[in-house]
Formats: C-alpha cells, structure tokens, sequence
C-alpha cells in the first residue's frame, strides 16, 4: 500500500514536471557538454533568437562528459521527443552521423555548428568565421587605432600551425587594397609557448623601434605580448592586438596595452544557429550558394559542403571585455 | 529444487522458504523498482510509450550490458576487470587497420572478436600466471591497451566501415527488435545456464565463497579464472563490433568510461563485490533500470550531471534498502 501511494506521488511529481508544450516549434540546442561558459553564452543567443521569432521553445542540453558516445545518448532521446530541429556543437565529426542520419529519416532538421559533423550528417554547418573575414580583422584591429599608419609585426603561433599561416596569407592579401598605410616589417613564430612568445616579442621591440603593433592570432602569444609591453613600459607607444579569450586577456584592456581584441563570440553563434534551424524547418532548403537570414547577424551564403562562416570575430575593448570576460 | 529425490538426505540450497526468499529476493525488488520507473516514465513523458522510442532506448545499455554479463562471473570470483573499455578500443581500432587492408565483413568481425579474447587472455595470464591482483593488472592494461590505440590512430579516426558491418549496430532483426538487442537476450540465457545450471557456475561461486576451500576441493581455480577473464575479453570484442558498428568509425577515445558504468550494473544487479554471490537475472534486471532512468530523464532532457547524481543514489539506496531491512527485522526479533 505504501509502496502504490509512493508510486502514485512519484507519478504525480512527473506529470507536474513534463509539461510539453505541443504548439510550440521546439529546437534542441546540443552542445559538447554541459557547464562550459562558451556553450552557456550560445543557450544566451539560442534564447534571445527565439524570444525574436516568438513561438519557439530552445531545450539546451548536452552530455556531462564530452564524449561521442554521450552525445549519442541526448540525441537518441531527443529523436523520441520528435523535436523540430537539432543544432549539434559534435564531439566527433564522424561518430555522430549514423544517429544524425536517423533523426534526419525522421524527419528532423539537422544542423552542426562551432563543431562540425561531416556533410552527409547534417544539412548546413555554421562556421564562426572564415579565413579571409579573420585575416582581415587582424590588420583592422591594428590599423583602426593607427590613424597615420605605420609599421606592425605579426607573432604567430607554430610556423607549420594550418589555421594561423591560412590567416596570416589573408591578412598580406587585404594591406595592399584596404590598408595602404600599414607596413608589416616581419612574421615570427612563439610556438603558443609562453616563454617562446615572451623572447619573440622582446626581439621584435628591439629589432623595430618603429614598431607601432604587435597583431598576435593567437591566444597564447597575445598575451605574452601584451606582457612585454605592460613590463617594458611601451602601453601607449605599442598596441598588442590579435585573437584573445576575453577571460585571460581583460587586465591587457584594462591596463592600456591593447585597445581592442576579438574572437568568435558564442552567444551570437547560438542565436544564428537558431535562426538557421528555423528557416529550415519552415521549409527552406540547405543546397550550395543558398542565402539564409541570421537576424541581426546578417546573413551567411552555403558553400559546397553546405558550410556557412556566420560573420567576422567579433571585437572586444574597454565597452564590452568586461562582460564577456564573466562568460569565456 | 523444492522437491526432494525420494531417496537419501539432501542439503537444501536456501535455508527460507522458496516463495518467501523469492518474494524478499533482490530480483524482485529490482522487478518493482524497473516496474516503478517505466510507470513514473510513462507519465512523465509523452514520447516514451512509443515502439521506436524502446526500441532507441535499449541502444543506450546493450553493449555495456553485454560485458556486464561476463564481469558479473568474475566479480563473483571475487575479482574485476577493469579493462573493458580499453580493450573495446584496442579491438576497434585493430578493426580499422583491418578495414585498410581491405578486408570484409565477416574478417573485421572475427578481427574485433578475436583482438578481445586475446586481451582478456592477457589479463588472465598476469592475474593467474603471474599470480598479481586483478585491480593492479587491469588497471595497468586499462591504460596500455588504449595507450596502443592511441598510438596507431593519434587524433586521427577510421572510418567508412560498409553497409554490411554496420548492420551489427545499427540494423533491425525484425520491426523494432535490433540485432544488438537480440543478442543481448541471447547472450543472456547463456550466462545464465552457464553460472546457475552448470558445474562451471557452481564452481565460480565456490572460488568466490572460498578460493583456498575451492582449490581443496579439487576446484582448478586458476583455469576457472583465466577462462573468465578470456570470457569478458571476448564479450568486450563483441560490444566492440556493435559499438564500432553503431558509431561507423573509430576513435581512441571510443568507450570511454565503460568499465565503471558495466561495473555499476554489476553491484546494481546484486552480485556482491567481495565475490561470491549473485546472479545473471538481477544484472539484466540492472542494465534494464539504468537504460530506462537514464533515457527517461533524457527525455524530460535533465542534464547529464542531475542524471549522474540520480543513478548514484538508486545504487545507495537499493544496496542500503536490504541491509536496513535486515536490521529491522533483526532488532524486531
């Protein structure tokens, strides 16, 4: 008798709890695995896109550990909850395609993004950004707060490092017809060693006494950079920018060494991911060179694997490091 | 055994009566407890009372179920593997060099079988061989065999296993029945006759009650041993199949955690973990309740860390359960 009245509380408890709403478009936000700052910024941006479409209930979820077979386990469930949509970060590209496959049989959209699932496991993947918008915004960080021009020096991660070089060969692309004025004096390698770094760009300050900025796509040399500055007493003559996680990099900001950084921002990633699932679902379709609205984002163009890059890394300075420091 | 041959005495198995122990058995409480969260799951979800969302369900626990079968034996001899996962990763991975050298379907499987039994007879070498401690031995190869994978594959993955392969972890028997889930049941039944119908089963038991009284009693505990050790090697080459299967590539980091979750249905099912007793019913019994608390929550989609707290206290609280209820009972008479 008391173990039915306990049974009976329980279910009771569980009706109270599952209220689904039916009405509702219902996206699944799936991230690599839960209580990570990055991915609680994207369920922000997540939230805020449906808030503006109206009628759409995000569920944010993902494994405690970042493992493919874990994430396995949220899709599965979430192919039983028939939702609308999955927006997947994966935590293996290949892995995750046979069960993504399935909730694509079922009628489910699938979309990959930050961390991508090979193309025949999703219908579009949404890249924070690309080489040339990265190349680009590099020099730009510097050039803006060097009116006059003058000369800058790069301190790249690993000379073989695949992603730094391709946006490094943007970056000399774009001087030329955007930045006349900017004169890149020399290219060296910190390794994404601190110390490294820190000897690079000692050697750098010596060898250029010019030098105007020191544009550093890496988080590692970045700060070590902006460590030399602030320690040589150069805040004001030389302005360190580049690539920096918000979180390490505030003090720089904060002290004067460095006017402005960026990165990929997660929280408009979520949003625009979110945007992407539901133009899916109204029945848009994901095929090369298709244009999708990612509401105030903009809008992203499907290459040939149905990839996206959502816009250029987003800056941080005095405004906003700040906040985005608490998130990642 | 409730009737006795007409001729000569014999020692009962149980001293309760049958219908008695059966009701208080810790099977039947694990019966009532499946029974309570499918009902609880049922109501709480919309999506749960549906063919396909079982059928999805029992993707979750198969495979660590499988190996839960052969380590809930060795438990039982009073000693633990905790290289299941590991040698799953080392299977599939000697799996994907086989699939670069262009072999077929029935060669990868037997590769991924055979890589496993070959572990397991490693580990029972060292622990009856060489006479170490299971925990020490396993907790060493825990690392080399996944350390081996790690080597050969490096942040790099094999995949585009064929059609005709991933059949064993993604294909249907018929309607929504999955082959893995037949074999599971298959691979059940046999345990089960193997440990509670066969001299080998009895003699598992003995070596858990009392290895040396075993050895007196004319038991060969070593061979019982190493054969076990082979068994739950050869079940983890065959969860390796499925779950290479399933995924359709191969990663280093494949299976990770395994070992404890298969280790958990063990001790969730009843089988002690000082050895010598339990059985094949209640583990069954065990992985069933884990795939139907963990899938249940996901679809109320409670995240992994509340799941994880959950599954943690339904262990204390169904171990706790008995032992209170014995000291009540003693304390009353």
């Amino acid at each position: 008798m008391k173990l039915f009245k306990l049974m009976a509380a329980t279910a009771a408890a569980a009706i109270l709890l599952a209220t689904p709403a039916f009405a509702q478009t219902r996206i699944a936000l799936v991230v690599k695995s839960l209580g990570n700052g990055f991915f609680d910024a994207a369920n922000k941006g997540a939230q805020d896109a449906a808030k503006e479409l109206g009628d759409i209930e995000v569920i944010y979820t993902g494994p405690t550990t970042a493992t493919a077979e874990a994430q396995i386990e949220v899709v599965n469930s979430l192919i039983a909850q028939q939702v609308d949509a999955i927006a997947i970060s994966a935590n293996d590209p290949d892995a995750l395609v046979p069960v993504l496959k399935r909730a694509m049989d079922r009628g489910i959209k699938v979309i990959s993004w930050d961390s991508g699932v090979a193309p025949e496991g999703r219908q579009i993947h949404l890249n924070p950004s690309e080489t040339a918008l990265i190349g680009e915004t590099i020099i730009k960080l510097a050039a803006d707060y060097l009116p006059e021009g003058g000369d800058v020096a790069i301190l790249s991660a690993a000379s073989t490092a695949t992603n730094q070089n391709a946006w490094i060969e943007a970056a000399k692309a774009v001087i030329p017809e955007k930045f006349p004025n900017i004169n890149l004096v020399a290219t060296v390698y910190g390794d994404d060693d601190s110390v490294k770094s820190t000897e690079e760009a000692r050697g750098l300050i010596a060898a250029y006494p010019n030098l105007k900025a020191i544009i550093a796509p890496t988080t590692v040399g970045v700060v070590a950079a902006a460590q030399v500055v602030t320690d040589q007493n150069l805040i004001g003559k030389i302005n360190v920018t580049g690539l920096a996680l918000p979180s390490e990099f505030k003090q720089f900001i904060d002290n004067g060494a460095s006017q402005a950084v960026a990165l990929w921002n997660p929280i408009d990633l979520g949003y625009s991911a979110v945007y992407l699932a539901n133009d899916l679902i109204k029945g848009e379709e994901a095929k090369p060179g298709a244009v999708f609205s990612i509401g105030k984002v903009g809008e992203v163009t499907l290459d040939d694997t149905n990839s996206a890059a959502m816009a250029a890394p987003f800056q941080f300075d005095k405004t906003n490091i700040e906040e985005f420091s608490k998130i990642y | 055994m409730t009737d006795f041959p007409a001729t000569g005495r014999q020692l009962p198995d149980r001293l309760d009566k049958p219908l008695k122990s059966a009701v208080l058995s810790w099977e039947s409480l694990l019966v009532l407890v499946a029974l309570a969260i499918f009902i609880a799951n049922s109501f709480a979800s919309p999506y749960f009372l549906n063919e396909w969302s079982l059928s999805d369900m029992t993707f979750n626990f198969t495979e660590k179920a499988l190996i839960a079968l052969a380590m809930a034996l060795i438990i039982i001899t009073g000693e633990i593997d905790l290289s299941v996962a590991s040698i799953i990763a080392l299977a599939s991975t000697m799996m994907g060099l086989a699939l670069q050298a262009g072999v077929d379907t029935p060669v990868l499987v037997m590769v991924g079988i055979g890589v496993g039994l070959l572990c397991g007879a490693f580990n029972g070498f060292l622990v009856t061989g060489l006479k170490l401690p299971s925990i020490v031995v396993t907790i060493g190869t825990m690392s080399l065999f996944r350390g081996i994978a790690y080597i050969v594959l490096g942040d790099q993955s094999f995949k585009g296993y064929p059609a005709s392969f991933s059949w064993f972890g993604q294909g249907y028997v018929f309607w929504v029945i999955s082959f893995e889930l037949v074999l599971f049941v298959v691979a059940a039944v046999i345990f089960y006759v193997l440990l509670q119908h066969t001299n080998f089963g009895r003699r598992v038991y003995a070596i858990g009650n009392n290895a040396t009284a075993a050895r007196f009693s004319g038991v060969r505990v070593d061979r019982i041993k190493f054969v076990l050790f082979c068994l739950t090697g050869l079940m983890s080459g065959i969860a390796a199949v499925l779950l290479t299967a399933r995924l359709g590539s191969t990663r280093p980091s494949i299976a990770e955690g395994f070992e404890l979750e298969a280790v958990t249905m063990v001790v969730l099912g009843g089988v002690s973990i000082l050895g010598g007793s339990g059985t094949i019913i209640g583990v069954v019994l065990a992985a069933l309740i884990m795939g139907l608390v963990t899938f249940g929550l996901g679809l109320l989609n409670v995240p992994g860390i509340v799941m994880s707290i959950f599954i943690g206290s339904l262990l204390i609280v169904v171990i706790a359960l008995p032992i209170l209820f014995r000291m009540w009972r003693q304390r009353r008479a």
